[in-house]
């Protein structure tokens, strides 16, 4: 993580911080689509709380955080949580 | 506690000699809540408030000064429950020493407005940016009528001209206030904030003077306010309304041809230690009068002034009293006692 600028009051100035804040170290679950199974309805896309899933049904691991809301929504249970390891 | 002050704002409002709106809230929580968004639209603010409405403020008071926000707060210093007490002492502010809010404690009416007006030039001058909560006896000052001089409006603008603040909510120019602050930078923004009230000594000091040469009205230095101790060997260290009853004492015992003096602390915070060493550097003893108990150690202005003189090479003996407390009495001759008691070995007293 790079240090962000120390502003009185913490004031953010700029729009568009949070894309530097890469939240994918917090996951300890991730998502894997199958597109096989996928049926290309959106409710991911649209359920996902970080916009971490992008038009194409495809995961942006800088920023998921592995909460699994999408694995929950998805109705032809296309999307597994599996364990992240090192 | 607080009713009377922002009952005679409303007069004022609704007799057009304020231009200000009122915001009634449902809570204390509300209304620092609502002075914190006022002061974050980039205007001046102000609320008052007591004992158990202090401690229900307690969260949002971390968040006014951790976002820099100079709002300023009347504090009628107050008891605690239980039990159920509407009488004064120190308890309510001194439990939020930590808070972030720069506290002045004041001696009468007139300190109390003119601190007031101080407290803005002080939170708004941009090498602080802090709230300031301006501390006075409830009832004492609260309730009680003296005759006070009010500064002409023209003057108190020169002396306070007005606000800009450096940041403010604007749809022209979005900025976002109060995020997150990770691990790797909360720390920074606390010493940022540590380092701010610590300049706050120099800027409480200039507008002291400053307000000396617009009102001819000053308060010892605006952090401490000594009375007699340039030739003393004792003095009593004390904040508030108790520090009138002592100069009676003082000059009663002078008479006697006792040599002692007053140290009134008028700033807790910043806790102007240096200003203090210097004043009591040829005391011999010193008896701290507290309207607080931290429960299972002591005073607070006792545990801090013990603290300042840790490692100076000459330090007085110093005794702490507790006192006052739930709006008893502290008389003439609790303070004599507090003055005997001082070459005493026990480490705290209580002045029943």
């Amino acid at each position: 993580m790079t240090k962000p600028k120390i502003s009185v009051g913490a004031v953010i100035d700029e729009p568009g911080s949070t894309i530097k804040n890469k939240t994918g170290g917090w996951r300890s679950f991730r998502p894997i689509i199958d597109h096989k199974k996928c049926i290309k309805c959106g409710t991911c896309w649209q359920f996902c709380p970080d916009n971490a899933i992008n038009e194409n049904f495809e995961v942006n691991y800088d920023y998921c955080k592995g909460c699994g809301i999408c694995a929950n929504e998805c109705p032809v249970k296309a999307i597994k949580m599996v364990k992240e390891e090192k | 506690m607080d009713t009377h002050i922002v009952e005679r704002l409303a007069d004022y409002i609704n007799d057009g000699l304020l231009k200000s709106e009122m915001i009634h809230a449902e809570s204390e929580h509300s209304a620092i809540s609502a002075a914190l968004g006022a002061e974050a639209m980039g205007v001046r603010t102000f609320t008052a408030t007591a004992s158990q409405g202090l401690a229900l403020m307690h969260e949002i008071l971390f968040v006014v000064s951790g976002m820099r926000l100079p709002v300023v707060m009347a504090v009628a210093n107050r008891a605690l429950s239980a039990p159920i007490n509407i009488w004064n002492d120190h308890q309510d502010s001194i439990s939020e020493r930590d808070s972030g809010w720069i506290q002045l404690y004041v001696e009468s009416a007139q300190e109390a407005l003119d601190t007031v007006i101080q407290a803005y030039k002080i939170a708004e001058n941009r090498k602080i940016l802090l709230p300031v909560m301006v501390c006075l006896d409830g009832f004492t000052l609260s309730h009680v009528y003296e005759p006070v001089d009010i500064p002409e409006k023209k003057e108190v603008d020169k002396f306070l001209p007005k606000y800009n603040p450096l940041f403010k909510l604007d749809t022209k120019k979005p900025i976002t206030m109060g995020p997150i602050g990770f691990p790797n930078t909360y720390m920074e923004f606390r010493k940022e904030t540590h380092e701010a009230m610590l300049n706050s000594i120099e800027v409480i000091k200039n507008t002291n003077n400053d307000f000396k040469k617009s009102f001819s009205r000053s308060y010892g230095d605006g952090l401490i306010e000594i009375y007699k101790i340039d030739d003393a060997d004792y003095a009593v260290a004390a904040m508030g309304t108790v520090c009138g009853t002592t100069r009676v004492v003082v000059d009663e015992l002078r008479k006697q041809g006792r040599k002692v003096g007053l140290i009134k602390i008028k700033s807790f915070r910043p806790f102007p230690k240096q200003k203090i060493i210097n004043c009591c550097k040829n005391l011999k003893g010193i008896a701290v009068i507290d309207r607080n108990i931290s429960l299972g150690n002591e005073g607070a202005l006792y545990t801090e002034l013990r603290s300042a003189f840790y490692n100076q090479k000459k330090k007085p003996i110093i005794k702490g009293f507790i006192a006052g407390l739930g709006g008893r009495d502290i008389t003439l001759s609790h303070i004599k006692t507090a003055f005997n008691k001082i070459e005493n070995s026990s480490d705290i007293e209580w002045l029943l």
